[in-house]
């Protein structure tokens, strides 16, 4: 699949290589919607890669083909053996494995996403996989789950409350939501999300752009 | 030297070389009812550590020995001998998956000319048990330690996946993989018997309900594990 | 050819030799009339076959039955040049009727132009190895047929039986069974799919 004898993908400080953005999240919050929303909304000025970590066999992978919003090709699948934070924390070799393949099939890319199995508010991705993480949450799990941290929530570089559109309906007051995550966050920024609603989750993709561009201006020179 | 701690790391599941998602075949034969307990789990062990655990932990003590003399040629002719050694697709693309995966953690923990010229000479990833042995040498093990991790991972794999996909009790089969201490001996000097430059009898093996399973897996929907 | 024996295959002390050469752009045939019985006691066998170019063997003798008792050491070498055909069957049963299978540890190294193409051992008679969910499972025989040629490139499974494309110019075609004619069934189901041009 790809080629191991060259090990610049590795430069630490990411010179010559595509960002890598994490998306986390407890399962079903939608993050595979995210995903799609930032390819629909990113796809045509960016170049991008998609890298999925199914619990089982392939299904997100299948889903975001299936939807069409990059080329087929561009998706690649891990499996994780059960433990889908051992794959983005503990063990990330089967990801970086994938993302280079991705990086040597259709490089110079500008963005590579990494979704991650749902897991739970403790599964963070490791700093050598991702360059930066978004973690989502949705708004049925509770408006409580904020003030319960964790460091999906308390450390992501964007928290993502998605589903918005359920608020009325399981009774989450998203001010509370709001103010608890600012409290754990220590300023870092919270979105709220109806990917429902919007297709194009054009308020996380316009943060993307932000730090796609910040990334570029500081590792573009010296490939 | 530092043999023994390399040992011991190379064949330690927390090994960040992608070995957590494979399952050695125990995924599969789980699926289909051949594995439902522990004592068709023992069996299971048991028949794999003295027949793919073999032949791997005998490649792994050759690709420790060329580790210390290291060249394309001879990467490319043991790898050529773990192909011919490997029956199904499926198998031989998982083993050259986790050889890849291997070489690139490894080769960051032990740089090495030893693992620089296995990743030159075999681009595409090499086989799991030369990439182990390469990585062994690269760490300061002997060949007797590199087919002892060998032997060791092949049924360590399968064990814990088991435990995963079945809820056993982590003691017992612990307990089962105690059990198998004679036998990894056995596999491990069986796989060092013959050490010269012509690998053509190094042991090959075959397991023909492995082969099966590896295929079958593949053409399963609902997977949890690589292999 | 037919390879003539009498009921009773390998006795203790004896070592069997066959050698057989097919010279370039000839084909050969193998058979046997019976089956072969390993008795009891140490005995062995080997068979040294060479191809040569544009020759073509097939070797498909009846099936080695390992009789309780039997220690019987096989050791195959298929040399074949870089555009000769082959087709080797191989079927091992696990003693006779009833009785525990006697113990076997056959070897089969084939190659194309001096490169390995298939190296394999099957080991029979060992408790680890009988009821293993990972070797035979519950089979009481075990074949398999190496197809060498110019051979399509399709994986097959069906119960007990699966064709495997080799990483080198070959296919395998490997079956478990409870019984002679199952194993033979499933090895030409595999045969016929792995080489197309079979009848
Ligand atoms: N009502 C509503 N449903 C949504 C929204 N976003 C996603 N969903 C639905 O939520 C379900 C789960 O979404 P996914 O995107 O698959 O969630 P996920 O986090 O990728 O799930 P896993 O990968 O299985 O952990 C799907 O049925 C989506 O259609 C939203 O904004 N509002
Ligand atoms: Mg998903």
């Amino acid at each position: 699949m790809s080629a191991n004898h060259d090990d610049h993908h590795h430069a630490p400080d990411g010179h010559g290589r595509a960002l890598r953005l994490g998306i986390g999240g407890p399962v079903g919050s939608g993050k595979t919607a995210l995903v799609a929303a930032l390819c629909r909304s990113l796809g045509p000025s960016l170049r991008l890669g998609v890298v999925t970590n199914d619990i089982y066999t392939t299904e997100d992978a299948d889903f975001l083909r299936r939807a069409g919003v990059i080329d087929a090709e561009r998706i690649l699948a891990v499996q994780t053996g059960c433990c889908p934070h051992t794959a983005i924390r503990d063990d990330i070799a089967a990801n970086i494995d994938a993302v280079e393949t991705l990086e040597e099939r259709f490089g110079p890319l500008d963005l590579v996403i990494v979704e991650s199995g749902g897991d739970n508010l403790t599964a963070t991705f490791s700093r050598g996989l991702a360059d930066r993480q978004i973690f989502v949450l949705d708004v049925s799990g509770g408006d409580k789950v904020p003030r319960k941290g964790g460091p999906g929530v308390t450390t992501a570089d964007l928290l993502v409350v998605n589903k918005t559109d359920l608020a009325p309906m399981v009774g989450a007051d998203l001010t509370v939501m709001s103010r608890d995550a600012a409290k754990v966050r220590d300023g870092k920024p919270v979105l709220f999300t109806s990917i429902r609603e919007d297709k194009g989750a054009h308020s996380v993709a316009e943060w993307v752009v932000g730090i796609v561009d910040a990334w570029h201006h500081e590792h573009a020179h010296s490939v | 030297m530092h043999g023994d701690m390399a040992m011991l790391l190379l064949a330690d599941s927390r090994l960040p070389a992608g070995g957590h998602a494979h399952s050695g075949g125990a995924e599969e034969a789980v699926r289909v009812g051949a594995i439902t307990g522990p004592e068709d789990l023992a069996r299971f062990l048991r028949g794999r550590l003295a027949t793919a655990g073999v032949v791997t932990a005998a490649l792994a003590a050759a690709a420790c020995e060329v580790g210390a003399r290291p060249a394309p040629e001879r990467w490319q002719r043991l790898d050529a001998e773990a192909d011919c050694r490997i029956s199904a697709p499926a198998q031989r693309e998982a083993s050259r998956t986790q050889g890849r995966l291997l070489v690139r953690t490894t080769r960051r923990i032990w740089p090495s000319e030893a693992l620089d010229s296995l990743a030159l000479a075999v681009p595409d990833g090499a086989h799991h048990p030369v990439a182990l042995g390469a990585a062994a040498a690269a760490a300061g093990c002997e060949p007797r330690q590199a087919a002892l991790a060998a032997a060791y991972t092949s049924v360590t794999a399968p064990a814990t996946a088991a435990v995963r996909l079945l809820g056993l009790d982590p003691v017992l089969v612990h307990r089962l993989l105690a059990d198998l201490a004679p036998a990894l001996n056995d596999a491990a000097h069986e796989a060092c018997v013959i050490q010269a430059d012509d690998w053509s009898d190094l042991p090959a093996h075959a397991a023909p309900a492995l082969d099966l399973l590896a295929e079958q897996h593949l053409r399963t929907e609902v997977r949890l594990f690589v292999s | 050819m037919h390879l003539v024996a009498t009921a009773a295959g390998p006795l203790d002390g004896d070592h069997l030799g066959l050698s057989i050469d097919v010279a370039p752009g000839t084909s050969l045939s193998v058979f046997s009339v019976a089956s072969t019985l390993a008795l009891p006691g140490r005995s062995r066998l080997t068979v040294t076959a060479r191809v040569g170019p544009g020759a073509s063997l097939r070797y498909s003798p009846e099936p080695l039955v390992l009789a309780d008792g039997c220690d019987l050491r096989v050791d195959v070498l298929l040399s074949l040049a870089g555009d000769a055909t082959a087709f080797w069957r191989e079927e091992i049963v696990f003693g006779r009727y009833g009785e525990p299978s006697g113990r076997c540890r056959s070897r089969f190294d084939a190659t194309v132009d001096g490169v390995p193409l298939l190296r394999q051992e099957v080991t029979a008679g060992d408790p680890a190895l009988h009821g293993s969910p990972a070797v035979f499972a519950s089979a009481r025989c075990a074949g398999s047929t190496l197809l060498v040629g110019d051979l399509p490139r399709e994986v097959h499974l069906a119960e007990g039986c699966a064709v495997l494309p080799l990483a080198g110019p070959g296919t395998l075609v490997s079956a478990l069974a409870a019984d002679t004619v199952e194993l033979r069934r499933r090895l030409e189901w595999g045969e016929r799919l792995a080489d197309k041009s079979l009848p």
